[in-house]
């Protein structure tokens, strides 16, 4: 006979260690908080909090480095992947991230990124994209839709003045040195649980020295889109996914290989 | 009988999103009206029967501010009449 | 070790290799590119990181992460990469990290040219980046000099958490002139507690320039001062030339002071009893020196490749005392020992003034008009 026990209860779930016990100054709903989450959840179950080295950015997530609790450098707008290049050099036994906005990685810092990828920097981009600079208030970034409206694209993105947004992880898909790069949602429980499965990966991409990996992570800016966080969940889901369609973009074979 | 489980919202962390309220399968989240947090935002909380301790909630919680908690059900088979 | 034929740019990357350099970021300008070349061919055989760098706005920041993380780091560029990476030198000041940087400097604004000048004085001593802060600048004179300097400067920049400038003009990064390098030094194999090397077993380190809250940022701002402080108070560096009895004093620095000698040995052996400062450290600058050679100078002449830019630091130290007069040459060009006489000779004959500034008055014999 099959005999049942219960046991009163069990913790399934609790804040990762690698988090510091303080409240974020993000704004309710944001899900800069749900991608910090994951990625410390994921440095706790590989044991990488004493090894690894942050390198933030600016814009919203410029105080990424007080919420995790382990080395972190702050870089000047847009730089990241080049100081990230500079610590992983000299620590190549390291885990080295950058943890960086639109506005910063595919505006100001574009040349930092796509050089680090083109050269294989064995460094892990954490990419988070919004669609606007949240930090400054809601402007047009890199990664805003055509018509989407925000404080200096008061009309909406204009494509024949403003251009069209950047697919940021396609374009670093075409580098040989990128060797997993990928496009995750962070809306809803079961692209979270993929996006958190991507950020496992770059950062085994990393430890076994294959290359260059990126994991972008479309994210909700409540505050600045004007809406509650539960609508916006349902903005990036109708507006963001058809323009910036999650998936793999790179993956080499090495990392093909990879059981993670 | 389905499991059954609770959870814990921090108040230290939770900034009343609600993002746990859209994505609890149970529907047994709700902001408190009764209760404010120190940065002055109506924290989710439990409310009724029927948490299964799925960790959904947690999952959402950009905030990480949600301790998850669930009964276990250890099976094992028993010789007969030993 | 025995002297050797060496070129500046070239001497200048050894000796920073045999002071244990761990990391060199770079990208090719001229007149610095045989440095960067140097490193590519040295670095990788003693494996230690070189990285030619997408720009100089990489190659700043991936001396900004290589410095948080303690270890011996430089770069080098010349005049428009040096403006390029004004950005991270602001930076690595404010997150206080020890960071050595070559400007190999060549005839400016703007693209300008290739040829030697000094007109970045202004930008390398009196800030250049955003924010308050000095760096420590050592000007050598000759590729000895630039050897010992760059040694000198990775354990400046370490003691200090500051920043150490070489400046030097594109032709002593060019000439080719005997001189001794330095035994090898080994790398370092630690790192010091300040640093972000992984959190463990200890609390975590972050490194940053953000202070949001002013108090904090005055606090930060105090802190550099007053370690500014310090360094003004110890790291003062010149040399003086034919000083004892002199009544004319020429002050120059790098290869203008260089040539200024030449100059001034002719008119020591024409009889007139001039003699030559020629500061080293132009950060901090040798103020307290050049005021006290008030006392006994009648005269002072300020010889620069630039328009004038240390003059003013002459200026304020001889603060009225003297009349200062100015010779300078632009654009890439060098002055000639005999400019430099003429000039001697002008301050020796009396015609040293106190009218007006003296650009203009340098200015108006220049070209005939202000």
């Amino acid at each position: 006979m099959v005999v049942e026990q219960i046991v009163p209860e069990e913790i399934v779930y609790q804040r990762p260690r690698s988090l510091v016990e303080c409240a974020t100054h993000y704004c309710p709903g944001c899900t800069h908080g749900v991608a910090h989450r994951i990625i410390a959840e994921v440095i706790d179950e590989m044991g990488l909090r004493e090894h690894t080295i942050g390198v933030a950015s600016v814009g919203c997530s410029v105080f990424a480095y007080n919420y995790f609790d382990f080395d972190w450098v702050q870089a000047p707008h847009g730089r990241a992947p080049a100081m990230a290049t500079g610590v992983k050099r000299v620590l190549p036994d390291r885990m080295v991230i950058t943890y960086q906005g639109d506005g910063d990685m595919a505006s100001i810092g574009m040349t930092e990124v796509v050089h680090a990828a083109a050269r294989g920097e064995n460094i892990t981009v954490f990419f988070i994209n919004n669609a606007n600079y949240g930090m400054t208030g809601g402007q047009m970034a890199p990664t805003t839709l055509p018509g989407q409206k925000t404080t200096s694209s008061p009309h909406g993105r204009d494509v024949e003045l403003a251009g069209y947004p950047i697919r940021a992880s396609e374009l670093l898909a075409t580098l040989e040195g990128a060797a997993y790069v990928v496009r995750r949602s962070l809306h809803d429980p079961k692209n979270i649980r993929l996006a958190k499965k991507a950020v496992r990966t770059a950062l085994e991409v990393q430890r076994q020295g294959l290359g260059f990996s990126m994991v972008e992570m479309l994210s909700i800016c409540p505050t600045n889109w004007g809406m509650s966080p539960n609508q916006a969940l349902q903005w990036l889901a109708e507006k963001m996914i058809p323009y910036y369609p999650v998936g793999d973009y790179r993956v080499s074979p090495s990392v093909a290989q990879l059981k993670v | 009988m389905p499991v059954q489980g609770r959870v814990v919202i921090s108040e230290l962390y939770c900034k009343g999103c609600e993002l746990c309220v859209g994505a609890c399968p149970q529907e047994v989240l709700r902001l408190s009206t009764e209760r404010i947090t120190s940065k002055g935002y109506h924290p989710a909380e439990l409310a009724g029967e029927g948490c299964t301790g799925c960790g959904i909630c947690a999952v959402v919680c950009p905030e990480a501010a949600i301790t998850v908690y669930r009964q276990v059900i250890r099976r094992s088979t028993a010789a007969v009449g030993a | 070790m025995a002297r050797e034929l060496l070129k500046g740019n070239e001497a200048i990357a050894e000796a920073a290799i045999r002071a244990g350099l761990q990391a060199y970021f770079g990208y090719p300008i001229t007149p610095q590119t045989e440095l960067l070349e140097w490193m590519a061919h040295r670095m990788p055989e003693l494996g230690r990181a070189f990285v030619q760098a997408e720009s100089e706005l990489g190659a700043i920041n991936m001396v900004y992460g290589a410095a948080c993380t303690g270890a011996r780091v430089m770069t080098s560029s010349s005049s428009p990469g040096i403006s390029l990476m004004m950005e991270g030198l602001s930076y690595i000041a404010a997150t206080e990290v020890p960071a050595v940087l070559v400007d190999v400097m060549r005839g400016g604004p703007g693209l300008g040219n290739i040829a030697p000048a000094q007109s970045d004085y202004n930008q390398m001593v009196h800030g250049g980046g955003h924010g308050d802060y000095h760096t420590i600048v050592l000007a050598p004179a000759t590729i000895q000099e630039a050897i010992d300097l760059t040694v000198l400067a990775f354990d400046l920049a370490e003691k200090y958490r500051s920043i150490a400038v070489v400046l030097l003009d594109g032709s002593l990064g060019q000439m080719m002139e005997p001189a001794e390098l330095p035994p090898m030094r080994p790398v370092r194999q630690t790192f010091p507690a300040w640093a972000a090397t992984g959190a463990a077993g200890r609390e975590r380190n972050v490194l940053t320039s953000i202070y949001l809250d002013p108090p904090k940022e005055e606090e930060a701002n105090l802190r550099l001062l007053r370690r500014w402080q310090e360094i003004q108070a110890n790291e003062v560096r010149f040399r003086e030339y034919f000083m004892e009895d002199a009544r004319f004093v020429v002050v120059g620095f790098g290869s203008a002071g260089r040539v200024a000698l030449s100059a001034v040995r002719q008119a020591r052996a024409e009889g007139i009893p001039v003699g030559l400062l020629r500061p080293i450290s132009l950060s901090p600058f040798p103020t307290r020196q050049i005021a006290a050679l008030c006392e006994r100078a009648e005269a002072f002449l300020v010889v620069e490749m630039n328009a004038g830019q240390m003059l003013e630091d002459v200026r304020l130290a001889v603060n009225g005392k003297r009349p200062v007069e100015f010779y300078g040459r632009m654009g890439g060009v060098m002055p000639f020992p005999d400019e430099i006489l003429g000039e001697i000779r002008r301050l020796a004959a009396g015609e040293a003034s106190f009218e007006g500034h003296p650009r203009d008055r340098w200015l108006q014999r220049l070209t005939g008009s202000n």
